[in-house]
């Protein structure tokens, strides 16, 4: 029996947290395999095994903090293993090899630096980690280094003897290359499946090689240009943006609508409204609801494309784009069912989902799940524009400015009213012009025939 | 003697390609492949959460921090949670600590030591505060540490903020302490990131009694 104990992590530390077990009871542990963590103020460890055998008892459990010294465990000698689950078909090897006879110093022929595969013409990529053999250890007369629990492993594994191998590891450290190394020196000799290529140089991910470097100004004048890496939120929308154009056949269409009967509203009650419910009264609750009743009447634009195949969504869920403050990007909430909300529901649910994408506080299902979007640059000023179609809903409906404009009207006279442009875009795979013109023509009846009394 | 060590500057890179290199150079440095290796970076926006991270120390859901280009990583260093960003210099040591003084508390005061000589340069006074490890100017933390340990091999290390957007550190509780974080910028110091490398470099030489060949550094060669 071998007692595990907290270690002494420093001399300033007298207790530690066990944070983990990596190893059940039962389970077989090797010698300086990773045995349990821990953890000190702010450094976590992983504690190896103080020796081989199994694992018979575990004295503190995870989360409890015990002083330094205090038993956490105790394991059983390797033979005792016999006694654990019959997992064990053949008697442990390693009873017999002891553990590596003292390194003693190999018959160090000169040091030459490493053949062959540091000196390949590798391209001098500064990314590229340097070779082992850059690193030649000092101390020429010194004895090997203490033999690291892989070579050990190699060694046993593949009935290596030590002292035939060259080290060329700090002070003449015998590392696991140098076994491989030594491996392959010995041919098929050594069980080929075993035989491991030499590991090739590991290179920085190639993400990470593409990065620019910002040019570095010339000395005394100001620079030309800045560079600066994208953040993470302006490459989705790069992404999503020129995906969606080369996804969608994109068409705009723009119907004029007479926006008087709702201005003519929204200036009688808002500030009652204001006073009663808190926020504001804009025009997009009455857009919106216009919107969610001609989606209802042409289900198509309310849809996705998926292959060949036309996905009808169930629900109308509306997506409206917000800016973040200064121009940094944009996030679409969605109003869920919006269909099924009044002016006054729809109003407060625009006002709390810009507030609180703004403040970066939505969660995670309300920018999902959307069927349909709406983006309102009319509040920057445009009259119109053409939006870019959020994949993978078909359609978008931006809305211009409202604005008091001359129109003629029956009888040929001019009259002041309350306009504004709506753009539909939508992906004409999916959608002809002639129903895109009619959904616009049902958003634009609701609007112009609305009701006083609605809200 | 000075004990060799190999540095690199990394430049500007990813929090998770980072994390991968550690590992590696901590496996080869466990095997004795390696000498103690010194690993320098700035990773794009990205929070981090250490073994003894509580979630509720992030304020904000991780949809709204992806929308505002920020990432979240779990860890296996020490501490709670923490930022890194542009503008800060992340230090990562996978130092044999046997070939050292084989003691975690001692390891941390000495990279509070590094950093404290470092900004020390440029005229600031890093101060420790007891039970709350990093480094101080005053009443705001300068520099943070987490410290992940494998068989006395480490990784992770410290974050100084030198010219690091303060704002985004308002997503989370750095730490879990409800203390302000700043930066050298804050401060006043006008130094460049790599101005403080350099100090932070030579700083590391000798707090450690490490020797540093001279850096093929990546930033100067791109």
């Amino acid at each position: 029996m071998t007692d595990v104990v907290m270690p002494q992590m420093g001399e300033s530390i007298v207790e530690g947290t066990l944070t983990k077990w990596l190893k059940k009871v039962g389970d077989k542990v090797e010698r300086d395999e990773p045995l349990f963590e821990i953890s000190t103020d702010k450094v976590d460890s992983e504690i190896p095994s103080p020796a081989a055998g199994t694992l018979s008892e575990v004295l503190v459990q995870e989360g409890a903090t015990v002083s330094i010294n205090t038993v956490v465990a105790r394991i059983g000698e390797a033979g005792a293993a016999a006694a654990a689950p019959a997992a064990t078909p053949a008697p442990a090897p390693e009873q017999t090899s002891t553990p590596a006879p003292p390194a003693t110093p190999p018959p160090a022929p000169k040091p030459t630096p490493a053949p062959a595969q540091g000196e390949a013409p590798a391209p001098p990529s500064p990314e590229v980690l340097p070779p082992e053999s850059a690193y030649s250890g000092g101390g020429e007369g010194e004895a090997a280094g203490p033999l690291s629990p892989l070579v050990r492993k190699m060694a046993r594994e593949n009935n290596v003897d030590l002292k035939l191998v060259r080290g060329t590891g700090a002070g003449g450290r015998i590392t696991k290359y140098d076994v491989e190394q030594y491996l392959a020196s010995q041919g098929s000799g050594a069980r080929p499946a075993e035989t491991p290529a030499p590991p090739p140089p590991p290179t920085l991910p190639p993400e990470e090689r593409r990065q620019p470097a910002p040019p570095p100004p010339a000395r005394g004048e100001a620079p030309k240009a800045r560079v600066e890496a994208m953040s993470t939120m302006r490459r989705k929308i790069a992404e999503h943006m020129i995906f969606s154009k080369q996804t969608s056949a994109h068409v705009t269409t723009v119907h004029k609508v007479d926006m008087t009967k709702v201005a003519k509203l929204r200036a009688k009650i808002k500030d009652e409204f204001a006073a009663h419910y808190g926020f504001g009264l804009t025009f997009l609750p009455f857009i919106m609801r216009a919107t969610a009743d001609a989606l209802r009447s042409f289900p198509i634009v309310n849809a996705s494309i998926d292959g060949t195949n036309i996905i009808y969504h169930g629900e109308i869920n509306v997506g409206i784009a917000v800016a973040l403050d200064g121009g940094n990007g944009l996030i679409v909430p969605v109003i869920k069912q919006a269909d099924e909300k009044n002016v006054v529901g729809l109003q407060r649910a625009i006002v709390d989902l810009a507030a609180r994408a703004r403040s970066k506080q939505l969660k995670p299902d309300e920018v999902q799940g959307g069927t349909f979007s709406i983006t309102n640059f009319g509040s920057f000023g445009s009259i119109f524009a053409t939006p870019v179609i959020n994949q993978p809903q078909v359609a978008i409906l931006g809305i211009g400015a409202v604005e008091k404009v001359p129109v003629v009207v029956e009888g040929d006279a001019i009259a002041i009213r309350s306009q504004a442009q709506l753009a539909l875009t939508f992906d004409h795979r999916l959608i002809d012009g002639a129903l895109a013109d009619q959904f616009c023509q049902k958003v634009k009846a609701v609007l112009e025939g609305w009701s006083e009394a609605v809200l | 003697m000075s004990r060799p060590c190999e540095f690199r500057d990394l430049g500007r890179m990813g929090y998770e390609a980072a994390y991968a290199l550690q590992r590696e150079l901590v496996s080869r440095r466990k095997a004795g492949e390696i000498p103690d290796q010194l690993l320098f970076v700035e990773h794009p926006p990205v929070i981090t959460m250490g073994r003894n991270a509580r979630e509720a120390n992030i304020l904000f859901s991780r949809e709204a921090l992806f929308a505002s280009g920020v990432e979240v990583h779990e860890t296996d260093r020490g501490g709670d949670v923490t930022y890194h960003g542009p503008g800060q210099i992340v230090g990562y040591p996978i130092f044999d600590l046997r070939e050292w003084k084989r003691d975690v508390g001692a390891y941390l005061r000495a990279v509070e030591q590094v950093i404290i000589e470092a900004i020390g340069e440029f005229g600031y006074e890093g101060e420790r505060v007891p039970g709350a490890t990093g480094v101080w100017v005053g009443p705001a933390k300068v520099a943070a540490i987490g410290v992940h340990l494998s068989r006395w091999v480490s990784s992770h290390g410290f974050a100084l903020n030198v010219e690091t957007n303060l704002d985004h550190f308002k997503f989370i509780v750095p730490c879990g302490l409800n203390k302000p974080v700043t930066s050298l910028r804050a401060l006043g110091c006008s130094a460049s990131v790599e101005g403080v490398k350099e100090s932070l470099l030579a700083a590391f030489s000798e707090v450690f009694e490490i020797e540093i060949p001279q850096p093929a550094t990546m930033s100067r060669l791109a």
